[in-house]
Order: structure tokens, then sequence, then C-alpha cells
């Protein structure tokens, strides 16, 4: 048995390695983010809006990326085009592999907020002569935004723990840098709770603060009753 | 009062189909400043896609429709065109993620470019006028259906327009929210808002209209005075359907 203070001990002298693998699992997950949101927002525009086989190539894509593991995807982004004589950083291909998973789920939550706003306040805003554009920004867009919120927390919070498979690739991220640590220590109880610990605290926290303002922006009446 | 000649809205053969269905088989009419018409008849006949051609939410098939000087089927700016043609729906289509007040607001803001301070105002005076000060600052889910129609009337009329649009107003309410509705529909006829609703509403239609337009299947089946109407109308089947509607709604002189 190690002992508490040991344990504790241990935990303080890998606390910096262990925020520096934090640091680039923080940026990963924003930069996968916001590959999965700008793309995401693109297709989602081209399913609801755009011409068939727009429409059609995003359904495909949307298909495509969510039936194929996480893991598989990385090794395929990371792998695959070397043999195509293309290099690629183990960073990048994890925000490449993670991105275009990420997007697709995007798509199809930016789709469903799009379409959560009633046909009857689009044709009312065009009756008072405000254009597409108009419509999209002053009336669709407000309430979008609001039921965007609880999926982007949900999404967050699958793309932070996803980011842990990074770690198959060889990016120093969070789970890493614990494994380089028990390496040398040989104390995987102690390092894996502290990686779980931050883990939590990194998907916790952020969910809280998207819930409170979810709670900020509800629309008064709206639960109450509908309609 | 009319500072033009000619009718301020006049449409010419109107005709629609949705694939094989003709909607519309050449429906002509036309309205003076300050005049009310009301459209009944049988759904599925035709009198919403009238309303939604005139403001070309539903592109005709073939006709004319003249708002004054400008041929709207036609027409570039159908923005423009848009602001003065007010349009009350049946399912309201109030803005959920503003107030009464901001919902009236808005058109003023965003497509007349009023100043804020301006078409708050605006805004309040029209909500007076439909009798709804109380609730400038709920929002759509907390009202009842008759106040959220009245907010609806209270943000057409901000645009100032010089048509109103009704369809179908109060089909979507509880009956004892009907009467306010119509009530603000009467008043604004009086004041010499010029007005096209389709209803089922035989009492408004009998107190306000100037003019009852039967329409069955696409096509205008009569035309008269409320009077000549309900009292001897011409046509068989007019006949049959108000006295459907007396039986459904009562009798239309109340």
């Amino acid at each position: 048995m190690i002992l508490l203070e040991a344990r504790i001990e241990l935990i303080r002298r890998s606390l910096p390695a262990l925020l520096g693998g934090t640091v680039i699992t923080i940026q990963l997950t924003v930069l996968i983010l916001l590959f999965g949101v700008f793309f995401g927002l693109i297709f989602a525009f081209g399913q609801v809006y755009g011409i068939k086989p727009i429409r059609w190539f995003v359904n495909v894509y949307e298909k495509i990326f969510r039936s194929i593991p996480e893991l598989v995807l990385l090794l395929l982004v990371f792998y695959g085009p070397p043999s195509l004589g293309i290099r690629i950083s183990p960073f990048n291909a994890a925000v490449l592999g993670l991105g275009l998973r990420a997007t697709a789920y995007m798509s199809q939550i930016f789709r469903g907020t799009f379409k959560s706003v009633g046909s009857d306040q689009i044709t009312a805003a065009y009756s008072l002569g405000m254009g597409k554009y108009k419509t999209f920004l002053f009336v669709i867009l407000p309430q979008a935004f609001r039921v965007f919120i609880p999926p982007f927390a949900n999404e967050y919070a699958i793309i932070l723990k996803d980011t842990s498979l990074a770690y198959a690739l060889g990016v120093a991220e969070l789970l890493r840098q614990g494994q380089y640590i028990i390496a040398v220590a040989y104390d995987p109880l102690t390092i894996f709770l502290a990686i779980a610990a931050i883990y939590f605290v990194l998907t916790f926290g952020v969910t809280r603060l998207l819930k409170v303002l979810e709670n900020k922006l509800k629309i008064p009446g709206i639960g109450v009753e509908i309609g | 009062m009319k500072d033009r000649d000619g009718p301020l809205l006049n449409i010419k053969g109107l005709k629609k189909s949705f694939g094989d269905n003709l909607v519309l088989d050449g429906i002509s009419f036309s309205l003076d400043t300050g005049e009310n018409k009301v459209i009944i008849g049988p759904s599925g006949t035709g009198k919403s896609t009238v309303l939604n051609c005139i403001n070309r939410l539903v592109v005709p098939d073939g006709g004319e429709i003249w708002l004054e000087d400008t041929e709207i089927v036609s027409c570039s700016n159908i923005n423009e065109i848009r602001q003065e043609i007010g349009y009350v729906f049946q399912g309201f289509g109030l803005f959920h993620h503003l107030t009464a007040l901001r919902n009236v607001m808005l058109g003023l803001i965003r497509v007349k470019k009023t100043p804020k301070n301006e078409a708050k105002e605006q805004a309040i005076a029209k909500l007076e006028q439909v009798g709804l000060l109380d609730v400038l600052d709920s929002y759509p889910a907390q009202l009842s259906g008759g106040q959220k129609q009245r907010v609806a009337i209270a943000r057409a009329l901000a645009m100032e327009p010089k048509l109103m649009l009704f369809d179908e107003p109060t089909s979507a309410l509880d009956p004892e929210l009907i009467g306010e509705v119509l009530n603000v529909m009467k008043n604004l006829a009086r004041e010499g808002m010029t007005m096209l609703v389709v209803t089922h509403e035989m009492g408004f239609a009998r107190a306000v209209s100037d003019e009852i337009i039967f329409m069955e299947k696409g096509k205008i089946v009569e035309k008269s005075s409320p009077e000549k109407m309900f009292e001897q109308p011409e046509n068989p089947r007019t006949r049959e359907f108000l006295f459907k509607l007396d039986e459904l709604y009562g009798k239309g002189g109340e």
C-alpha cells in the first residue's frame, strides 16, 4: 500500500505535467468545437436551404461520419495520408478526425434548431416586409440560439472526453501525460483518479455554465404553457 | 377622402394551381379605400390562397393584382409592397422570443428603420388601440389566444398599412375570446381601415362588411351586400352554405 501522504505528494509533483496535458486537451476541444460549429453551420444551411444535390451530400456525409468509431476515424486520418505522401501531425490529425465527426453531429443540431422556429412566425415576418435575411437574423436566429445551447453543452462534453482518444496518436494531452507519469512513478490508481477528476471538472463546470446561460435566456412563459 | 381614382386593390383573373389541384380559377374583385369585404365559403376553396397571393406569399400562376398603381404579381420590390399590406393569420405568428411591445416594434425598427424611441411610442399607441396596455412586457406564451391575436393586429397596424388582410382571425380561438378580437376589427372598420376578411363569423360579416364574396371550388359564386346575401341569396349553393353556417354558428343577425 502506498501511503496517502505519498499519493498526495505524487499528485503535487505531477500537477505541472498534468496541467500541461490539460492545456493540450482544452486546445483540442476548442479547435474541434470551432471546426464542428463552422462546418456544421455551413452543412446545416445546405441541408435546410440548399438545392437537392447539396442536401443529398450532407445527408450522406452525416450518415457516414456518425457510423464510424472515433478511434477508427483518428487512425484513418493519421495513418492514411502518409501512404499518399501527405504528412499530418498527430495534433492536427486529432483535430481533423474528431472535427469531421463533430461536423456531422453539429449539422444535425443546427438543422433541428433552425426548424424549431414555426413557419407561422416566418410567414408573419415576411408579411411585415422582412426579407429572408432579416427574418433569419431577427426571428429565427435568436430563437434557434436558445434551442441550441442544451445540445451544444452535450456535444461539448462528448468532444472533451473524446479528445482522450488522441492518446492513441501520441498527442501529449491529459491522458498521455498521465501515462508518462505512471511509467515512472508506478501508481496508476492515483494518477488515473487525478485525470478523471480533471475531466470531471472541465465537463461539469462548463456544462453548468451553459445551463446558467440557458436559464438566463429562457423565454418567459415557455415551458409553463406552450403556444 | 380619396386622393386618386380607381380602387385601392384590384384583382383580375387570379389563377393558381398546386400540382394538379386548381385552387383559384379566375378570381376577380376590387376594394375601394375604406371598404370592407368578407370572403366566405367552404374550406379548401382557395379563400386563404387569395389572401396569400395578395402579398405574394403564394405566387399566382396567372392574373393581376393591383395595389393602387403597383402590380404585385410582377413587381420587383415585394418587401416594400408587403409593408403596405397588414396580414393577420389564424395562427397569430407572434415572435416567441419578444414581448408584446417588441413584437410590434420589430417591423418598425428593422423594416421601416424607425428610431427606437419613436418605434416604442408608436407601438404603445397601437397596443392601446387594441386594448393591451396592460401586457406590454408579456411574452406570447403568457398571453391568451385573444390577446395574442390583438398583438398580431397591433403589429400589422404599426406598419401603417393601406389594407388589412385577415385570414380566419378567430378560428383558433376559444369561443369566449372571439368577441374581443371581433370588437377590435369592428372598431378598425369604423375608423375607415380598408379590410379584406376571410371568416365564418357571419355576425361580423353582417355588421361591418360592404360586400360578401361567396367562393367555392376556386371561383366566386356570388357577390352581394350582406342584406341581400343573407335575405335572398341568388345562387342555390350560397343558400345551402349559409344554411349550414346558421346551423353551426347561429343566425348571422344575432
